[in-house]
């Protein structure tokens, strides 16, 4: 798929990947799920992957984060600091302690924990306080205590959920089960967030929250966003770049007007050539 | 919490007086002195030292004392500030254990009351159930409890790490072979003599390291094969304690077989000039099992507030999320398995001194499950529910000795874990974490593990 990569290129005036990905090919027996996919994303970007259902963009996500290991290619993590290296073939949380955090596309949070307690998971799989520390509250053990209630309540205050912390997680309304799924995320110190679907199933003025926190958490913490979503809107207002994924295929990248006025785009998934945001978002769920 | 707060600041106002409160602490170190520099208590009379130092003329210069602290704290603008700052650790000190509610400090208190005074107003029977029942498997739920309740992991062979435990105990309480004329537990020679307090350190490194073997192969599978494999081990611990007296092969005696190890010492301590020995008498083991189960209530109560135990709910909870979140799933498995085998194995040191004599007989699969039942019963993950549980679970198959036949028993056991696991599911008192899991597995949200509901772990 070396013509979408070069179709790419041009769009990113730098080159300096957070995480590139090389000829992916992932497959399940005989379904092919992924088939030769190159992308790169740009650090400090909001890429969006979208495509029609069954376009292979969960499965681009499940390789990046650990979950499944694909049979060829390379996907490459860049650190900000320190030596490129490759997370293909590592465990989940061994890719998010590299750096690279993830939410999913149907809410996956601890429901019976707090909402606070929820994002001192996040924080806390940094830490280094063993049983041994906890039982006896040596002072190490103390401190970052101290540290990731202080951390979970500010993050807290930042996605807007300040006011639930001491909440169930499941008691919280769908839309804030989203942010609090993405604080969790951010809480474990990524420089590459990974968002499955954050819109789905949000209201319209849930939807505009979202747009401005992960504005938000691109501009004010820095972190590079990897983004799938149905919501032409709301991809097309905040991508600065897309990727379009087709029967585990890249068919097409580039910026939101590019792919917009993108044939192969308008022919294999947003199937009318007058293409107008709610147009594409209801393509895409039918 | 805070509204929480004001409403005790204003219905105890006076509490809240430093003044007052800075009174009672220089009272109350006077108390202390008092007690430090008096006489000290003998077994003929043990509240000696408390009626000899406090309720004698004596404690007036104590008080005196106090009491001219207080003056200066008070009154002296030079001293005060420095004497009320260093009071300050005292002060924090009392806030800690006087935090909580009072209702609730009042109700562990009497607990703690009754648990220490049991065994001095109940018949030898019952001292006996008391210390080699219920306080044995008090101890053995309590680490059951951490690797079932706080992680969600089924471990059917539990009753091994005891067995290994127990064992241990018994080599190293033998003697080495240079030393002559000593009859060991066991027919193989340990390198050094121990006594049992000292083999305590080293059962529960072997009992953590045999959790550790185990889990690290095993723990990989989910819940309902966990159960599969984790019961098979326990088997297999037992039934190599069983044929280990006469190894093929190298012909060797190890564990005398079914007949056991017997001879086990008895536990001691000699710091300095202060010993004590445990005798026959099993009062005294059931302070010293009281003793433990304290300590391990306090530490486990800790480490389930911690990272560690909060990292365990998230597995319980949902293992992927978790090892998205960072969490490295297998460590904090292994460890809650490894955690959960060494309290087995304490239990396993105490239970062999106190009985002197172990066979492959005291570890059969049926104490795995009692013990899981206990668990189970109290509250899984709830420290107080899995004490409350054990204790019920064996108070009632000895009291009802005397009212139905003995074979019998069981049935009554088994109907109450019926009628228990219909009309209260969580147990007689249930954790917070868990009792909402169950409620949000009920109602179709997220999934509780093998243990916890409907969703079941093998079809996650």
């Amino acid at each position: 798929m070396s013509t979408a990569v070069e179709t790419l290129q041009p769009a990113a005036a730098r080159n300096d990947p957070v995480v590139s990905v090389d000829d992916v090919t992932l497959r399940f027996g005989g379904v092919t799920s992924l088939s030769g996919v190159s992308l790169a994303h740009q650090r400090g970007e909001i890429l969006a992957v979208i495509g029609p259902n069954g376009a292979g963009k969960t499965s681009l996500f499940n390789c990046l984060s650990g979950v499944y290991v694909p049979q060829e290619g390379r996907i490459t993590f860049h650190p900000s600091k320190g030596k490129a290296v490759s997370l293909s073939g590592r465990k989940p949380f061994k890719v998010n302690q590299l750096g690279v955090a993830r939410t999913f596309q149907n809410i996956r949070l601890f429901n019976a924990l707090t909402a606070v307690e929820n994002v001192k998971i996040g924080f806390e799989s940094r830490q280094r306080t063993g049983p041994i520390g906890a039982m006896l509250g040596l002072p190490r053990a103390r401190r970052e205590e101290r540290e990731s209630d202080e951390r979970a309540f500010g993050l807290l205050e930042f996605v807007g959920l300040r006011g639930r912390a001491n909440d169930l997680a499941a008691s919280l309304a769908y839309g804030e089960q989203r942010r609090l799924e993405m604080a969790r995320a951010i809480a474990t110190g990524p420089e590459l967030l990974l968002l499955d679907e954050p819109a789905a199933g949000t209201n319209p003025s849930e939807k505009l929250d979202l747009e401005r926190l992960i504005r938000r958490v691109n501009v004010e913490l820095g972190l590079s966003v990897l983004l799938i979503e149905h919501d032409m809107r709301l991809v097309m207002s905040i991508a600065s770049r897309l990727v379009v994924l087709n029967f585990g295929q890249v068919i097409a990248g580039g910026t939101p007007q590019e792919v917009q006025r993108n044939p192969a785009v308008i022919e294999a998934y947003l199937g009318a050539p007058e293409t107008d945001g709610e147009g594409g978002s209801d393509a895409a769920r039918a | 919490m805070t509204a929480q707060t004001e409403e005790r600041v204003s219905r105890a106002a006076w509490r809240e007086n430093e003044s007052l409160r800075r009174l009672g602490a220089c009272l109350f170190a006077a108390a202390v002195l008092a007690l430090m520099t008096g006489a000290t208590g003998s077994s003929a009379d043990p509240a000696f030292a408390v009626t000899h130092s406090l309720l004698r003329p004596r404690i007036l210069v104590f008080v005196v004392l106090g009491l001219a602290l207080f003056a200066l704290i008070e009154g002296s603008s030079r001293y005060g500030a420095r004497l009320r700052t260093s009071l300050a650790p005292a002060t924090a000190v009392r806030k800690r254990f006087f935090g909580m509610s009072a209702t609730r400090y009042g109700v562990y208190l009497a607990l703690l009351v009754l648990a220490i005074v049991l065994p001095l107003i109940v018949s030898n029977f019952w001292v006996t159930v008391l210390s080699q029942q219920i306080g044995i498997y008090v101890v053995l739920a309590i680490g059951l409890n951490v690797v079932v309740g706080f992680a969600g992991l089924l471990d059917l062979g539990y009753i091994a790490f005891f067995a290994i435990g127990a064992y241990t105990t018994a080599f190293f309480t033998g003697y080495p072979k240079t030393v002559p004329g000593q009859i060991s537990p066991l027919p193989i020679h340990p390198p050094i003599h121990l006594t049992p307090f000292e083999v305590l350190p080293i059962a529960i490194f072997v009992c953590f390291m045999a959790g550790v073997i185990l889990g690290a192969p095993t723990l990989r599978l989910r819940g309902d094969y966990l159960a599969i494999v984790t019961l098979g081990f326990g088997e297999i611990v037992r039934i190599v304690l069983v044929n280990s007296d006469n190894v093929p092969i190298i012909h060797k005696n190890f564990t005398n077989g079914p007949r056991g190890a017997f001879g086990i010492p008895h536990p001691s301590f000699h710091i300095g000039g202060f010993g004590y020995t445990w005798t026959l008498s099993q009062r005294e083991y059931y302070w010293l099992l009281l003793g433990f189960i304290l300590v391990l209530l306090f530490l486990f109560r800790r480490l389930e507030d911690s990272r560690v135990g909060r990292a365990w709910t998230a597995i319980r909870e949902d293992e992927v999320a978790a090892a998205a979140s960072g969490v490295p799933t297998v460590r904090f498995k292994l460890l809650a398995f490894a955690i959960g085998a060494s309290t087995s194995g304490l239990a396993g040191v105490i239970f062999a001194s106190q009985i002197q004599f172990i066979s492959p007989e005291n570890f059969p699969l049926l104490n795995s499950i009692l013990v899981l039942c206990y668990v189970i019963f109290g509250g899984m993950g709830s420290l107080p529910g899995v004490v409350a549980g054990a204790a019920a679970l064996i108070w009632l198959p000895n009291i009802l000795r005397d009212y139905v036949p003995p074979q019998d028993r069981f049935i009554y056991f088994g109907a109450l874990l019926v009628v228990m696991m219909i009309f209260r599911p969580q147990g007689m008192i249930p954790s917070r974490r868990r009792a909402r899991e169950l409620e949000l597995a009920e109602g179709g949200i997220g999934g509780a593990d093998a243990m916890g509901g409907p969703a079941g772990g093998a079809a996650r």
